[in-house]
């Protein structure tokens, strides 16, 4: 519902973060650390290079096309609280259990016993991303 | 201690930024050069015995599982070797003293991106730092910020996101399929025959995703933008090993180490390679622009790389494995000559520069050499791996491909030969005595590549028997 694009960018990575909360609670620790990991944290440093090559547009245009899209938008939350109220009272989902990956139940263990690797790569592909944000933004503001 | 060759970069990179004003583009190049001769040198001189073994005290720490065979010494040392003339070459044709040290800091993620990716055992952390590469990549394209360059970036990058969504979805089929996502597991997985129906739609992901990655036809659209319009050293960078590593290393490791494929699979990635050789040899004709046809020159080779992987023979194998390198040395070497005639008369366009080339005498040789070597004229390097490669398919009984293989290099030394003409041999001016303006960076990497191409070429028999043969271990 923001305008700003780097505002939906941390929207994203929040819900993302949210997601692999919910994963980790429905006993999928590692689904959880790829959500977080990779959603959150690479996908957020793409879309926030990303949004480093549009142009910032008016204050009056700003406004307007606030006021625009926050009535745009307005009834969506209702209409999907509303949704899924119904779909849980009415819908009957079947039952079926896929195979339960990994039986470790502490994030910690995870993350430094499993993944790792993972971690360092992590690491560096968010210092890239800086990079990416300094090549392009700094040099550019110079 | 092989996870130094992860780490040592990881942390030269966080040294550099530190905030101590001696800390420069100047300190920054010294360093990465030593840094990257250094790991040339020490795959050299060491056996892979010693690598393997951790001190005691170093390992609680240091407890990354990594994958170390010759193949992985022989990509890190080919990665050193190109990564080292990239940054030469850069030294060169990037003036500004902060684009320059940007150029390096980055060039150190993409050198830590690409070292994991030869030495990880599992396929997620694979496709992580798959993707560190990528990503320093990006952004090294568009460090010269004009509109052809951050055009052929925004393909390189929409592409490639396309291949992350398909290895990715391919990674997860994996660990419903095998539970877990290992080499060991999921060749494991294989060999038990379970999930078969599952493990194979994911191979099928996978190879999308690595067709993209390598720039095969028909999945090549990124790869002449990309190539022409990025500054020269990533030009070398990029053609020279970061597609390789990033699609044709995991090509090959995983199909030939990893999963065990069917027969339907192998002729699907031989058809690929075959098409990629014809096409973009038949493309590389029509280009008048230099840097245009080594890319379109490029896919043809990689085609080559992957007709032999699709064939998948021991034998095969190892043409591929040294294709790999060959044509990572030799294109570089290419577009190291594309790189002083930009500097020299500031475009690659045929038509501006015929007949001005021969006003640079190394660049004119080495060019040749190139050129030869790229066409597998003997003795040179190129030769003795396409010819292991057309030997391999005629002994798997794969005819046609093999004739095609064959045929294709007489198309390769045509263009070549063409581009040469235009360029090198006509002469429309009298060659300027003394210096020839091309930097002395520029020139000594024209030379170290055309020794190491001619080097290979003439003492293939001794590298055959003390570096080559050890590759057997991993075949099969």
């Amino acid at each position: 519902m923001t305008i700003r694009l780097v505002h939906s960018v941390v929207g994203l990575a929040l819900t993302s973060a949210i997601l692999a909360a919910i994963m980790y609670r429905l006993n999928s620790p590692l689904a959880a650390v790829f959500e977080l990991s990779v959603c959150s944290g690479l996908i957020s440093v793409i879309f926030i290079t990303t949004v480093s090559f549009t142009q910032r547009i008016s204050k009056e245009r700003f406004i307007v096309r606030r006021r625009e899209r926050l009535l745009r938008f307005l009834y969506l939350p209702f209409i999907i609280i509303i949704v899924g109220l119904l779909l849980v009272r009415y819908l009957k989902i079947p039952q079926f259990s896929l195979p339960c990956l990994a039986q470790v139940t502490d994030v910690r263990l995870v993350l430094w016993n499993m993944r790792h690797l993972d971690l360092l790569g992590q690491a560096v592909i968010i210092i890239a991303g800086v990079f990416g944000v300094v090549v392009f933004f700094k040099e550019s503001n110079k | 201690m092989v996870v130094l060759f992860i780490l040592v970069p990881f942390i030269l990179l966080l040294i550099l930024n530190l905030p101590f004003k001696f800390l420069n583009a100047r300190i920054a190049f010294w360093l990465s050069a030593a840094l990257l001769l250094t790991q040339a040198l020490l795959i050299l001189i060491n056996s892979l015995f010693a690598w393997s073994n951790y001190p005691a005290v170093l390992g609680q720490f240091l407890i990354f599982k990594l994958w170390l065979d010759p193949l992985a010494f022989i990509m890190l040392f080919t990665i050193a070797i190109v990564v080292f003339v990239s940054l030469l070459v850069a030294r060169s044709t990037i003036t500004t003293e902060r684009r320059s040290f940007n150029f390096i800091n980055l060039l150190l993620v993409a050198l830590t991106g690409m070292n994991a990716t030869v030495l990880v055992a599992d396929i997620f952390s694979l496709y992580v730092f798959v993707e560190v590469t990528a990503v320093a990549v990006f952004v090294l394209m568009a460090i010269e910020k004009n509109r052809f360059a951050i055009e052929g970036t925004f393909k390189y990058l929409v592409l490639s996101m396309f291949a992350s969504v398909f290895i990715l979805t391919s990674i997860a089929f994996f660990i419903l399929a095998c539970g877990e996502v290992s080499f060991a597991g999921i060749h494991n997985a294989f060999l038990a025959n379970s999930n078969i129906i599952l493990l194979n739609f994911a191979i099928g992901l996978f190879l999308c995703g690595l067709f993209i990655k390598c720039g095969v036809v028909p999945f090549h659209g990124w790869v002449p933008d990309a190539y022409s319009e990025a500054q020269s050293a990533v030009s070398v960078l990029l053609a020279g090993i970061v597609t390789k590593v990033t699609g044709i290393y995991v090509l090959m490791r995983l199909f030939s180490s990893v999963f065990v494929l069917k027969g339907s699979f192998h002729n699907l990635i031989m058809l690929i390679g075959v098409i990629s050789i014809v096409f973009a040899a038949l493309a590389a004709f029509r280009q008048d622009n230099i840097k245009r046809m080594l890319s379109y020159s490029s896919i043809s080779q990689v085609g080559y790389i992957v007709l032999a992987i699709g064939c998948g023979t021991p034998l095969a194998i190892l043409g591929a494995i040294l294709h790999f390198f060959n044509h990572a040395i030799f294109k570089s070497l290419l577009f190291v000559n594309a790189a002083a005639l930009e500097k020299k008369f500031g475009s690659t366009d045929v038509s501006i520069i015929t007949g001005l080339g021969n006003q640079l005498p190394v660049t004119s040789a080495t060019s040749l050499v190139g050129l030869l070597s790229t066409a597998g004229i003997p003795p040179l390097s190129g030769f003795w791996s396409k010819l292991i490669i057309i030997i391999a398919l005629f002994n798997a009984q794969q005819f046609t491909y093999a004739w095609i293989a064959l045929l294709a290099s007489v198309l390769t030394l045509a263009y070549f030969l063409f581009m040469e003409r235009n360029v090198f041999f006509i002469k429309t001016e009298a060659a300027p005595e003394g210096n020839d303006g091309v930097p002395f960076g520029i020139k000594f990497c024209e030379i170290l590549l055309a020794a190491i191409t001619i080097g290979v070429g003439l003492g293939f028999p001794f590298i055959l028997n003390s570096q080559i043969l050890q590759l057997r271990g991993l075949l099969y």
